[in-house]
């Protein structure tokens, strides 16, 4: 029996330290750790909500949008102005949200994950022209190999072709993603942390040059999907089938919508989404979400006791010496249970609701595999949802850009009230978002997120049920414990965001009845 | 010939790292592959988001450099200091968890520089803003506590451009550390922080005509509406952002001070107006 620790997981955002527990070549147990505390709740605390959403970007550099979107969603509702939205407000919105999420959906794939799957020594006897792999090559040969050395020794089992096509698109995505931003900013002001998104709509509106601007480099981006991204996870796909055959994680999925299509007000079963909402468990029967069922345990996190169940009454505080607690992140359940979050969670729920173009989409690439639709709940299956839906947002989005309306509003004004409260929800590129807050004197007397991440790599709940990562990895066969490498691929399978997982620490005085949670 | 770099990311959003992603002339895969000035070739050999090896493998990294010296630290992120710094652990390495707090300092004392990347590393920034959970602290702070005399650049920004840091590593690669006649009194670099944004700003004539937005989402100077480019040093009006394809004022979004140590905390309520009083409670610098 023996006990790796890896701390630090790279190749992820933020810090996260996994403990596993291997035994007769098998993971018995597994403990995942946020290894940061940074407070962002108290830092919001008595400040104007107006600074909510820029404040909240800086909860995460690689998916900071999407927390401006949960923050300025529940100033809209708190203002009483979320069915007010103008049209090109949501679509320009969509579009900075969109563009973030192929930016981090294609640094994810090729940049944090490719590395456990592709050898780079195929290049060291390279002969052709292409100039990106010639660089590689002579990279190679010259010796001073940071950051690609050392590495996991893990195997690789792609051919030389394939290994040199994925490191190809490697150094491709470099410009892809930075491509991305450069449309994100174009509405967005500039990425990271834009300065688009603001109460009652975005900033300022769109003209036939910033649409064009924008459309053209989606276009190019569309190829690059297409012809690049879909491809290499396929064929990563068929060298790892048993990676198709691993790392399951609860069954049970989560979604709150992505890419409103209409007003962002009403239960969320009411809001027409891109991607729709809801809870998808046992048989892949779906449920409508409520909110009012979604607690946290702080049973094994760094926080003082008194949260357990719907959150209310007493001061959670920061312990960091607390017994039997192990990680800065908390454990959000749903109905007393853990769920995944992310494209495979939003994927499982629009095909079980029959959406198109998901169910097409996803019955495409499991005949050219050859597996059943069971086969995605596995570490491969999670890389596998998330190329499809970058590309199915990539699609959707060179529509919406032709919807906007050059001269019409692009935002309504606003007041902000003495006393309110109001919930942003959304999903994000990794998964379900919430934020919640509550107004008193006109200034922030409570805040509260509930991000993806936290949902994924939680710990243990107070029943001692693990969180989905830490069941994902359980189970899990280890060739060699000196290079857990299957470990860390299922840690990267869920694109884990450590920074957005660990930021909230107190849930001072919060009731989630108290919120007009829909 | 090598030029090594160790890359840490302390109390961070990683924003940093994913702005000097978007370096566009050098690209990133010039900077990282290819010899970005003649001769001289950048060996990222330690950044958690990016390297290929884990845990203690990578770990082990920052201590062979720690023993070799001769390269260049990044941080990104501030230094959670509360409680012995237990509040931010980089990792565990031979069963020992190693806080934010010491590896910072043991890679400082052995480098040959240090740049202080983003606000956050330059100056505090986000997690150090009232009630400073963690006890975050700058770089510079703890380096000064410590008694550690590596010499520090600061390229705040919240996030930095990624030109400014590109443009800092290109300087130290073609002639060496910046001398203080190149860096502010706040250890920036003239050439990226030496103006104001008031002073270079496309709607300067809107301002000077008073035509104001009365509220967010109006064209016209953003002054009203709490812009901070009077008090702001930096290069965005010339150079823009994402390729120059906008910048926060062109979008019609005040300006928030994001490469100034009053970013955020002082700054805030961001969206009030400067007045004569609030002037008062940001640090008064010279140029």
């Amino acid at each position: 029996m023996q006990r790796i620790v890896i701390d630090p997981v790279t190749r992820i955002e933020g810090h996260l330290k996994v403990e596993v527990v291997v035994d007769g070549g098998v993971v018995k147990e597994a403990r995942t750790s946020g290894t940061l505390f940074r407070g962002l709740e108290m830092i919001l605390q008595g400040r104007h909500p107006l600074d909510a959403p820029q404040v909240v970007q800086r909860i995460c550099g690689v998916c900071p949008t999407v927390h401006c979107l949960a923050s300025t969603l529940a100033l809209d509702e708190a203002f009483g102005i979320a069915g007010q939205i103008p049209d090109n407000g949501r679509i320009l919105r969509n579009l900075i949200l969109g563009a973030n999420l192929i930016q981090s959906h294609v640094l994810h794939f090729y940049h944090l994950v490719a590395l456990d799957y592709l050898d780079l020594t195929a290049l060291a006897d390279y002969e052709g022209s292409d100039p990106d792999l010639k660089s590689l090559r002579r990279f190679l040969a010259e010796g001073e190999l940071g950051p690609f050395l050392p590495r996991p020794e893990g195997d690789y089992r792609l051919t030389k072709e394939e290994n040199r096509a994925l490191a190809l698109h490697y150094v491709r995505a470099l410009d892809v993603r930075r491509l991305a931003h450069e449309m994100s900013s174009i509405f967005g002001g500039k990425m990271p942390h834009n300065v688009g998104i603001i109460p009652g709509g975005v900033t300022a509106g769109p003209t036939v040059a910033t649409m064009t601007s924008f459309l053209w480099k989606l276009n190019d981006i569309r190829q690059f999907l297409a012809d690049a991204y879909v491809p290499d996870v396929l064929t990563v796909a068929r060298r790892y089938g048993d990676h198709l055959e691993q790392g399951k994680g609860p069954g049970r999925y989560l979604s709150y919508g992505y890419f409103a299509q209409g007003p962002v007000a009403g239960p969320l079963a009411q809001r027409r989404c891109l991607l729709p909402s809801g809870l998808v468990s046992g048989k892949g029967k779906v449920a409508e979400v409520d909110t009012s069922a979604i607690t946290e345990s702080v049973a094994h996190s760094w926080y003082a006791e008194g949260t357990d169940g719907a959150p209310a009454g007493a001061t959670t505080a920061p312990e960091p010496k607390k017994p039997g607690a192990y990680s800065w992140l908390k454990s959000p359940r749903y109905q007393g249970e853990s769920c995944e979050v992310g494209p495979l969670a939003r994927l499982q729920v629009a095909y079980a609701r029959g959406e198109e173009p998901v169910r097409t989409a996803t019955d495409a690439v499991l005949t050219e595999l050859g597996v059943g639709r069971e086969k995605l709940e596995s570490t491969l299956g999670r890389i596998i949802a998330r190329a499809l839906e970058c590309q199915m947002v990539a699609e959707a989005m060179a529509q919406w850009v032709l919807m906007l309306r050059p001269g019409e509003p692009h935002c309504v004004p606003f007041s902000i009230p003495e006393e309110a409260t109001g919930v942003g929800l959304t999903d994000a590129p990794r998964g379900a978002l919430g934020h919640w807050l509550r107004i008193k004197g006109g200034r922030l007397a409570g805040y509260q997120a509930v991000v993806p991440s936290t949902w994924n790599v939680g710990p243990r709940d107070a029943r001692g049920a693990p969180g989905p990562m830490e069941q994902a990895i359980t189970g899990l066969p280890v060739r060699n414990p000196e290079q857990p490498v299957e470990v860390l691929r299922v840690v990267r399978s869920f694109d884990p965001c450590l920074a957005c997982a660990v930021h909230l620490v107190t849930v001072r005085g919060r009731d989630l009845g108290m919120f007009r949670v829909l | 010939m090598q030029f090594p770099a160790i890359w840490v990311q302390l109390a961070c959003c990683s924003g940093c790292s994913i702005s000097v992603l978007n370096t566009e002339s050098p690209s990133i895969k010039n900077v990282l592959i290819d010899h970005v000035v003649p001769g001289r070739h950048v060996n990222l050999r330690f950044h958690p988001t990016l390297m290929a090896g884990s845990g203690d493998a990578a770990l082990e990294v920052t201590e062979g450099a720690e023993s070799e010296g001769g390269y260049l630290l990044v941080v990104e992120g501030s230094v959670p200091t509360r409680e012995g710094g237990v509040y931010g652990g980089v990792g565990t390495l031979g069963g020992k968890e190693v806080t934010m707090w010491e590896k910072t300092c043991t890679l400082a004392k052995s480098a040959d520089a240090v740049i202080a990347l983003g606000t956050c590393a330059a100056f505090g920034g986000i997690f150090a803003a009232a009630p400073n959970p963690g006890g975050c602290k700058s770089v510079s702070a703890v380096l000064a506590e410590a008694g550690i005399e590596t010499p520090v650049v600061a390229v705040p920004g919240c996030a930095p451009h990624p030109d400014w840091f590109v443009g800092t590593v290109a300087r130290v690669l073609l002639g060496g550390l910046p001398g203080p006649e190149d860096l502010d009194d706040l250890n920036r670099p003239k050439e990226f922080f030496g103006s104001l944004v008031h002073e270079r700003c496309p709607r300067r004539a809107d301002f000077d005509a008073g035509k104001f937005a009365p509220r967010l989402g109006e064209e016209g100077c953003l002054y009203l509406l709490g812009c901070r480019g009077p008090v702001t040093y930096s290069d965005c009006p010339e150079r823009g952002w994402n390729g120059g394809r906008n910048w926060p004022i062109g979008n019609s979004h005040p300006c928030l001070g994001c490469v100034e140590p009053e970013f955020p905390e002082q700054f805030s309520p961001f969206f009030e107006k400067i007045t004569v009083e609030r002037l008062e409670q940001f640090f008064v610098r010279s140029r």
